[in-house]
C-alpha cells in the first residue's frame, strides 16, 4: 500500500463520529458572515444594511482574481455590515444577517436527483466555480477557479483527490464520501473536464474501508477515476506529501502542484464543485464535525456558514465543563477559538472541545539531540537545529537554510 | 651548543627584520586614509551602539556626521543637545536643535479594567502571541505584555510591573532610542516630546474599535466620544479611526481633556495634585500605574 517515503507520525484516531450519519442544521437566529474566509484579498459588499437577502444571493462580490465570491447561507434581512471576530480573535468586517424563513433563490436546484450529464464546456466550469464562490473545502480555503485554470506553458496531466483526512477526530470527508459518493464522482469528473485530464486518483487512508469500499464500486461507472487505499500516516492529506505518495512526484521548495503536472482537489470540494455546476448551488453550508471525547452528542453536521460555533456545540450537547479549549479545524493543525461567537467558515472542517487535562501543555525539555524530530519530519528538515537557531534569534540563519 | 642557539636567535630576528620590512611597504602601499576627525567624533559620542540615530552603531554615526555638509537628520538621542553641540564645535558646524523625546506607553490596560478572556500557554514572546492571536483580553490592541521592549531595551529602562503587567518607562533612563518602539508588535509605544519637569498628557489607549466593543474589552479604553476634542482648546486632540491622539506639540499643558475624559484614558503624569473645588469632582483621575 502507498505512502509517503520520509518521515510522519501516528497520533491517536479518535475518529469518534465515523458512525454518524450528516445532521442538516436548519438555520436560525442571526447569522455572521465574514468577507475574509479565504485566501486572498476579502470580498467587497455587495449588499446594504436593511436589504432582504434570499439564501444563495451574492453577499459579496471577489475583489481581483485571488479572491472568491461570498453568498448568503441564509434569507433574511442584512442587520448591518460591521467587524466580527475571526479565528484568531482580530475583528474583521462580515455582513451580520438576522434569518427570516428559508427562501431559497429559484434559480437553484433543490431535488435529490443527481445529474450526471455535465453540459458545462471547460471554461464554463472555471467560471461557475468562480461564480459559486468555491474555495479549498480541506482547510486552506483557495479560492478553486485559481487552481484549475492551469498557466500557460504549464501542463496537467493528473486530478488528485484528497480524501485522507489524516486529521485525528475530524470525519467530514469520511461521511460525505459516504453518503454523497455519486455526487463527489460527478465533482471530480467536472474537475477533470475543466483541467482537461483523463486521469483523476482519489487517495484515501485505509482507515476508511468503508468509503474505499463503497467508491471503489461506484467509479467502475465513472472511467478514469481509480481510488486508491493509502497507508495510514500523519500528514497524508498535505498536498506536497499526498502528491509523492500517489504519483511519487516531488514538488521543489516554493513551486506549486501543477509544476510536476498535477492538481489536487479536496472530496468536500468535489461535492461543492458538483451542487455548483449541476445544480446552481453557491458554497454557503458545509459538512462540520463537531466531536470532543466528553462531548454528549458529537456528530456531522451540514450547517450553513456564519452559523455561530457556540450553536453547533449546543446542537451537540452543550459544552462540557471540562473543556480547556475549542479548537478550529483539526487537532494539528487546527486553531484554539478565543470565543463560541465566531461563526462557522468556509473552511472550517471540524469543532474539537478538548478536555483541559489534553489541552494543557507539558513542560519542554532540554534538547538532547536524540534526532527524533528529524526522523519523523516530512520535509526533511532538521527542527533541532532550527529551534536552537530560533532560541539565539538568528532568523536569517533559518531562512538560509 | 651556543653556535647553535646564536645561528637560531639570528635566523630568526632576520626573518622578523624582513617581514617588518615587507609589511612596512606593503601597508604603505595599501594605507586607507581615515579622516582623524571620526575617531575624536566617536569620542564624544555616547558609546552605546543604541541604533537610535538610524545608524546600525556610533562609529557609523560619526563618519556620517564628519562626511555632513549640515546636520540635518542626524541626531544622537542619547546624547542629545549637548553632544551635538559638542560635536558641532569639533566640527566647525551648526547644531540643529531637536527637542529631547521619551517613550510612553499607549495602553493602560491594567488586569482591573481589562478581564483576562483567554489563558495563553506558549512562547513567552509579544511578536510571536500577536501573529497567533488577539491575546489573552478581548482587546486586540492592547499590550500583550510579554516583555519584547524589555529585552529590546538596552539602557534598563524599561521593567514590565508584574501587578500590572504592564511595560513601566522610566524617564531618567530612557534616552528615546527607539528600540521598544520597534520591538512592540503592536505599535504602542511612542516617542513623544520631553516638557518640563517630565510632565506628560497623552491617550493611553491604542484600540480602534468602535466604543461598544472596546470599552466592553476594556474599561479604560478610548471610546472615541470626541469630549476631549471639543474641551480642547488649542486644536492639540484629533479622533481618527475611533481613536484619539494628542499633539505634544500644541498641548498646553492645561488638563481639560483630563477630566473630561468618560473612561480615564487620558493620562496626566507628573503635575501636583489638583486643587479640591469647592463641588466635588465627578470624574476621578485614576491613580496612574504605568509611571
Amino acid at each position: 500500500m502507498k505512502t509517503f517515503p520520509i518521515g510522519g507520525v501516528h497520533p491517536p484516531e479518535n475518529k469518534i463520529t465515523a458512525n454518524m450519519p450528516i445532521k442538516y442544521l436548519p438555520a436560525s437566529g442571526s447569522v455572521v458572515v465574514p468577507l475574509a474566509q479565504h485566501i486572498g484579498a476579502p470580498a467587497i459588499p455587495a449588499v446594504n444594511k436593511g436589504d432582504k437577502v434570499k439564501t444563495g444571493q451574492l453577499l459579496a462580490a471577489a475583489k481581483g482574481f485571488i479572491s472568491a465570491n461570498i453568498h448568503s447561507p441564509v434569507s433574511g434581512k442584512v442587520n448591518r455590515i460591521d467587524n466580527a471576530l475571526d479565528t484568531s480573535g482580530y475583528r474583521q468586517p462580515a455582513v451580520f444577517i438576522d434569518v427570516e424563513g428559508d427562501d431559497w433563490l429559484e434559480t437553484i436546484d433543490r431535488s435529490e436527483e443527481i445529474v450526471y450529464d455535465i453540459k458545462l464546456s471547460s471554461e464554463e466550469i472555471v467560471r461557475k466555480c468562480m461564480d459559486s464562490g468555491i474555495v479549498g473545502l480541506g482547510g486552506a480555503t483557495f479560492p478553486s477557479h485559481v487552481k484549475l485554470s492551469v498557466p500557460f506553458g504549464k501542463k496537467c496531466d493528473v486530478l488528485i483527490i484528497n480524501g485522507v483526512e489524516c486529521e485525528p477526530f475530524l470525519t467530514s470527508d469520511h461521511r460525505l464520501m459516504l453518503e454523497k459518493a455519486e455526487e463527489v464522482l460527478v465533482g471530480v469528473k467536472i474537475l477533470m473536464k475543466a483541467l482537461n485530464v483523463n486521469k483523476a486518483l482519489i487517495g484515501i487512508e485505509n482507515n476508511k474501508p468503508d468509503a474505499i469500499e463503497h467508491l471503489q464500486k461506484l467509479s467502475g461507472n465513472f472511467p478514469g477515476i481509480s481510488v486508491l487505499p493509502l497507508k495510514v500516516k500523519y500528514p497524508q492529506g498535505a498536498e506536497k506529501q499526498l502528491i509523492k505518495a500517489l504519483i511519487n512526484r516531488e514538488v521543489p521548495s516554493g513551486r506549486l502542484p501543477v509544476d510536476v503536472g498535477a492538481v489536487v482537489h479536496n472530496v468536500g470540494t468535489a461535492y461543492a464543485v458538483y451542487e455548483a455546476v449541476q445544480k446552481n448551488k453557491p458554497l454557503f453550508e458545509r459538512v462540520v464535525t463537531v466531536t470532543g471525547k466528553s462531548l454528549k452528542s458529537p456528530g456531522n453536521f451540514m450547517v450553513r456558514i456564519g452559523t455561530p460555533v457556540g450553536r453547533l456545540i449546543d446542537e451537540a450537547g452543550g459544552l462540557p465543563e471540562d473543556t480547556g479549549k475549542i479548537i478550529s479545524g483539526g487537532p494539528m493543525m487546527g486553531k484554539a477559538l478565543v470565543s463560541t461567537e465566531i461563526p462557522v467558515v468556509k473552511g472550517m472542517s471540524g469543532i474539537i472541545a478538548v478536555p483541559v487535562s489534553e489541552s494543557e501543555r507539558t513542560e519542554v525539555n532540554p534538547c538532547i539531540r536524540c534526532a527524533k524530530c528529524i526522523q519523523v519530519c516530512p520535509m526533511n528538515l532538521e527542527p533541532y537545529l532550527l529551534m536552537s537557531l530560533a532560541q539565539k534569534g538568528l532568523l536569517t540563519g533559518q531562512k538560509r537554510k | 651548543m651556543s653556535s647553535v642557539i646564536l645561528l637560531t636567535v639570528l635566523s630568526l630576528s632576520s626573518l622578523a627584520i624582513i617581514a617588518a620590512v615587507i609589511l612596512y611597504f606593503v601597508a604603505q602601499k595599501f594605507k586607507v586614509y581615515e579622516d582623524p576627525r571620526i575617531d575624536l567624533v566617536q569620542d564624544l559620542l555616547p558609546a552605546a551602539n543604541c541604533g537610535g540615530c538610524g545608524f546600525a552603531g556610533c562609529r557609523n554615526l560619526a563618519e556620517a556626521l564628519v562626511k555632513a555638509d549640515t546636520f540635518d537628520g542626524l541626531y544622537c538621542p542619547v546624547g542629545g543637545a549637548k553632544v551635538m553641540e559638542e560635536v558641532a564645535k569639533l566640527l566647525g558646524k551648526t547644531a540643529i536643535a531637536a527637542d529631547p523625546l521619551v517613550a510612553v506607553l499607549k495602553c493602560n490596560g491594567t488586569p482591573d479594567v481589562r478581564q483576562k478572556t483567554t489563558s495563553y500557554i506558549g512562547v513567552y514572546d509579544c511578536r510571536i502571541t500577536h501573529n497567533l492571536y488577539m491575546g489573552e483580553t478581548d482587546c486586540s490592541y492592547g499590550c500583550l505584555g510579554y516583555g519584547d521592549c524589555e529585552r529590546a531595551c538596552t539602557f534598563d529602562a524599561i521593567h514590565i510591573d508584574i501587578t500590572t503587567g504592564l511595560p513601566v518607562i522610566s524617564d531618567e533612563k530612557c534616552v528615546a532610542c527607539g528600540a521598544c518602539v520597534k520591538a512592540c508588535p503592536r505599535n504602542l509605544i511612542e516617542l513623544r516630546k520631553k516638557a518640563k519637569k517630565d510632565r506628560k498628557i497623552y491617550v493611553a489607549c491604542s484600540n480602534c474599535d468602535k466604543g461598544g466593543p472596546a470599552r466592553k474589552a476594556c474599561k479604560a479604553a478610548c471610546i472615541a466620544c470626541g469630549k476631549c476634542f471639543k474641551v480642547c482648546e488649542f486644536g492639540a486632540i484629533t479622533i481618527e479611526n475611533n481613536l484619539a491622539y494628542i499633539d505634544a506639540g500644541k498641548c498646553t499643558f492645561c488638563r481639560k481633556c483630563v477630566t473630561e475624559c468618560p473612561t480615564g484614558c487620558i493620562l496626566e503624569i507628573n503635575f501636583p495634585p489638583r486643587k479640591p473645588k469647592s463641588e466635588p469632582q465627578a470624574q476621578s483621575v485614576p491613580e496612574n500605574p504605568n509611571v
